[in-house]
């Protein structure tokens, strides 16, 4: 066990964790941030994308001793209303069915778009292919990245 | 205008009388949350709800709250039966709100996911629920103004009285009508007046959804709850030998490690109660990743088992004694198997003519036989289950889809009586069939009973995916008879799998064919099986539109004019009884699709498949292009036509039914759980691999027949059809025939024919 201070969504927290613990569980079981899901803890579906400083990771890879004092944006703080272009145009094309995965898209899609604000096809692709979605609403979420792309 | 008998009495509408000293105080946030659509409720937060009846309570101020009786896993359906109530009431949409219902078996029929039913079943019990509460509301209002109720009407909330000019809100008759008795009868609106049915609105969760708000089961977090996991066998064939947990009772955070009986041997099984492995070890700790750690440390010995036999009552009625063979199984064997199998004990199911003449006499006979293997359900919310149980009784909640059975299975197995068993439904991450099977939930109850605690069960991927249950591996081998002018003849079907058969042997093309002949078999196999999106259909579908199309090719024939030929004769003149399918309807999605596709004038370079197929009440057509490009398949669209009767929630359908192509795309492309002395070579997902958005349909178009008929099954009808509409396009691409599920799982290179 060890403390460590993170900064999530703007806020200062602190943790007594092992430091071997996956962000992921640091947000769910001790921040009580469940917005970020688990999916398979390997790195190979995206349910638990957040941002790190800005860029898209897979939290169940990041141990919690591997943060510093670099900032974690997770789902629940993109936006302070909930209308941050990418969640307004999941709402536009009514994205979600089970709706599992989507945080997990949310974050990649906004990570992408900060860094390509008008991305083709394929970047969207390459961008989004770590996230699966089961219940195969990948139509609609490439819809919804290019409608925010083009707000 | 059609009238209704309400048969749901006073019991089960909860005829409620005004609640006394004031209703339910709700929150600012809470509406705020639950809004769907419109603003109206925020400046406007009511005093006093009243129960008009088990489906909707309405404020003093006009809101109105739906309570969705049915489970939500992406079906959409919390805003689809709201919206049926909410239509027949006569209510702006805007000032609806939505609830999520307990488990009441008092108060609801059917809380269920499967067989794609809500809707269908649903259909006349929302609409009275909607219209008895509407005419209540009109006789109250008649009572207060002393006029005829036939003179009064509505209008979105809104009670009118139009020749004395009088009108009032829902909310302010609301009180009165809930001491109003329930009607006998109740008319329902004319279809041609529906104003939400028919008209697309947004998932009344989604902004719950985008915004990361805990849901789902998995979500569940409550003071002093300990986090609980299993450790199950590594093969199916084996079973728990010892465990030495004292390497893993000192570790941070751990709390107990005990065995658990999950079902007791003399245990009385229903339907969904499979159960792979009997005994697992709990591991039970203060935080999921504690005990994650621990599991890793835990050492387990296993054992193979004798083999053993279980009485299990099935849905419908009938008791059977299945076979549960040792063993440990290898999918290299299975083949084999299967083969023999067939062979050796087929039963015929249905019989038309001669069929052995017919074979006889024909001048061409093609022969194909198609397999597919396990899959996999792989809900992306893993198995997981909060449950608190205590001598006062059971309190459960997470996601589940058979809650009512599941009930009964908790109440035999805790020794608690129904009365005290309390199931809470969240939104679902997903089902399709597996969270029908509720051992999990068993699991958490025995965990929680014995650490006297609130607890979280949670499965982690690899458990979830190597717990069985899975999509049944199936064979099937297909005859066609042609005369000398290319007629098909007779057909002859052989089908079946391990422990269990896909054949529907009274669907299409029986009927449309003279000689006709159906055989099943099963294999017992000591791998679990269960319901899988559109069971059965989602391997048979394949197989049989596959060799209708080469069955088409032979005879020279487009393959649409193919099918519609036969269902032609289907619907003049059927052959033998029970057809299961109106074969006019099925005709009308070939049509539609043909259409919309623009089948007749296809574009230069790109590879059409089509496949249509009836299940779940519904009928589907769907053309996919293709092309294959350095090896791979690109889908560039599929084209869908469906005939699903009303469409309730046009988009949020339309979303559905995309869903499931690119789920049936997935699944035909990649979808394969094998075993190796009984262990599935695949746990997560760098192995099982899943279809991913390059890989989906660039373009799908969903196309519903508007014919005005009540609803049927949404949820399943487009998955099946998909598979067969992919291969067809593969063949036309590569000129090559695909038999064997998954097209493309190892990676394989597509060849080009041109
Ligand atoms: S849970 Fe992290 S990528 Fe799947
Ligand atoms: S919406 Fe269900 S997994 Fe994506």
């Amino acid at each position: 066990m060890a403390t460590f201070s993170l900064n999530v969504n703007g806020k200062k927290h602190q943790v007594d964790a092992d430091p071997a613990t996956p962000i992921l569980w640091v947000l769910r079981d001790h921040l009580n941030l469940v917005g970020t899901k688990y999916g398979c803890g390997i790195a190979a579906c995206g349910a638990c994308t957040v941002h790190l400083d800005g860029v898209a990771v897979r939290s169940c890879q990041l141990p919690v001793s591997g943060v510093g004092d670099k900032t974690i944006t997770t789902i629940e703080g993109l936006s302070e209303q909930g209308d941050h272009p990418v969640q307004k145009a999941w709402l536009e094309h009514d994205v979600p069915q089970c709706g599992y995965c989507q945080a997990g898209q949310i974050m990649s899609a906004s990570a992408l778009l900060e860094s390509n604000p008008n991305p083709s096809d394929a970047d969207i692709d390459a961008a989004m292919d770590g996230n699966i979605c089961r219940c195969g609403t990948y139509t609609r979420i490439k819809a919804a990245i290019k409608t925010a792309a083009s707000n | 205008m059609p009238i209704l008998k309400t048969k749901y009495g006073r019991r089960s509408f909860l005829k409620a009388s005004a609640l006394s000293g004031g209703g339910m105080m709700l929150g600012f946030s809470w509406l705020a949350s639950c809004q769907p659509g419109g603003n109206h409720a925020l400046s406007n937060i009511p005093k006093e709800w009243f129960d008009i009846n088990a489906f909707l309570k309405i404020a003093d101020n006009g809101l109105v709250t739906i309570i969705s009786p049915n489970p939500e896993g992406g079906q959409n359906i919390k805003t689809g039966m709201p919206m049926i109530v909410a239509e027949e009431l006569d209510v702006d949409w805007n000032d609806v709100t939505v609830e999520q219902a307990p488990l009441n078996t008092e108060l609801y029929t059917r809380q269920f996911i499967g067989g794609s039913q809500a809707i269908r079943q649903g259909w006349n019990s929302l609409r009275m629920a909607g219209a008895s509460a509407r005419h209540m509301l009109r006789e109250a209002a008649a009572q207060s103004w002393s006029v005829p109720v036939d003179e009064i009407t509505t209008e979105a909330g809104v009670l009118k009285h139009p020749s004395s000019g009088k009108s009032a809100g829902y909310g302010e008759m609301a009180g009165a009508a809930a001491n109003i008795p329930v009607p006998e009868e109740v008319k329902l609106k004319d279809i041609n007046d529906f104003m939400i049915i028919g008209t697309s609105r947004k998932n009344v969760d989604g902004k719950k959804i985008v915004t990361g708000q805990p849901l789902f089961g998995i979500d569940t977090y409550v003071e002093g709850m300990l986090t609980a996991m299993i450790v199950h066998p590594p093969a199916f064939g084996m079973k728990l030998k010892s465990v030495d947990d004292t390497a893993v009772r000192s570790m941070p955070g751990i709390r107990d490690v005990f065995t658990l009986k999950v079902l007791q041997d003399d245990f009385e099984r229903q339907h969904f109660d499979t159960c792979t492995f009997l005994e697992v070890v709990a591991i039970v700790g203060n935080s999921t990743w504690e005990v994650m750690k621990a599991k890793q440390a835990i050492e387990v010995q296993w054992e193979p088992f004798e083999s053993y036999t279980e009485e299990r009552t099935f849905y419908g009625g009938g008791k059977r004694t299945l076979t549960i063979p040792s063993g440990l199984e290898n999918s290299s064997d299975h083949g084999t198997m299967m083969t023999r199998e067939a062979a050796q004990s087929s039963t015929v199911v249905r019989k038309n003519g001669n069929p052995e003449m017919a074979f006889r006499n024909a001048a061409r006979v093609i022969e194909k036989t198609y397999t597919a293997p396990f899959l996999a359900h792989n809900c992306m919310e893993p198995m997981n289950f909060f449950a608190h149980v205590t001598s006062e009784g059971a309190v459960v909640k997470g996601p589940l889809q058979k809650a009512e059975l599941t009930e009964h299975t908790l109440s035999a197995r805790l020794g608690l009586p129904l009365e005290k068993i309390d199931i809470q439904m969240t939104r679902l991450g997903g089902g399709y069939g597996r969270r029908s099977y509720a051992h999990w939930v068993t699991e958490a109850a025995l965990i929680s009973q014995k650490m006297n605690a609130p607890v979280k069960l949670v499965y982690s991927r690899e458990d979830d995916m190597t717990g069985g249950i899975y999509r049944p591996a199936y064979q099937a081998t297909y005859r066609a008879a042609l005369d000398a002018d290319n007629n098909l003849v007779g057909f002859h079907i052989n089908a079946g799998g391990l422990s269990d058969s896909p054949l529907y042997a009274n669907r299409f093309p029986a009927g449309a064919v003279d000689n006709y002949l159906a055989e099943s078999w099963t294999l017992n196999s000591n791998i679990t099986i269960g319901s899988f999106r559109a069971p059965r259909s989602n391997f048979i579908a394949c197989a049989e539109q596959s060799f209708l199309d080469e069955v088409a090719e032979a005879t020279g024939k487009d393959p649409i004019d193919f099918r519609l030929e036969l269902l032609e004769r289907a619907a003049i003149n059927p052959v033998g009884e029970n057809n299961d399918y109106d074969a006019a309807r099925y005709a009308g999605v070939l049509e539609l699709v043909r259409e919309k596709s623009n089948w007749d004038q296809p574009s230069s370079g790109i590879h059409r498949g089509v496949s249509a197929y009836f299940c779940h009440n519904s009928y589907a057509a769907q053309v996919l292009d293709l092309t294959i490009e350095d090896g791979k398949p690109i889908i560039h669209n599929v084209c869908c036509a469906v005939d699903c009767g009303i469409v309730v929630n046009p988009d949020a359908a339309s979303n559905l039914a995309e869903g499931a192509i690119v789920d049936g795309i997935g699944n035909a492309l990649f979808g394969e759980l094998t075993f190796k002395d009984g262990v599935p070579e695949k746990n997560n997902f760098h192995q099982y691999r899943m279809i991913r958005m390059s890989e989906a349909p660039r373009n799908i178009d969903i196309h519903f027949v508007d014919n005005g008929i009540d609803p049927t099954g949404l949820g399943e009808p487009t998955f099946p059809p998909a598979f067969g509409a992919l291969a067809n396009a593969l063949y036309r691409a590569s000129g090559e025939r695909v038999y064997v599920q998954p097209f493309y799982g190892r990676g394989q290179q597509l060849d080009v024919r041109n």
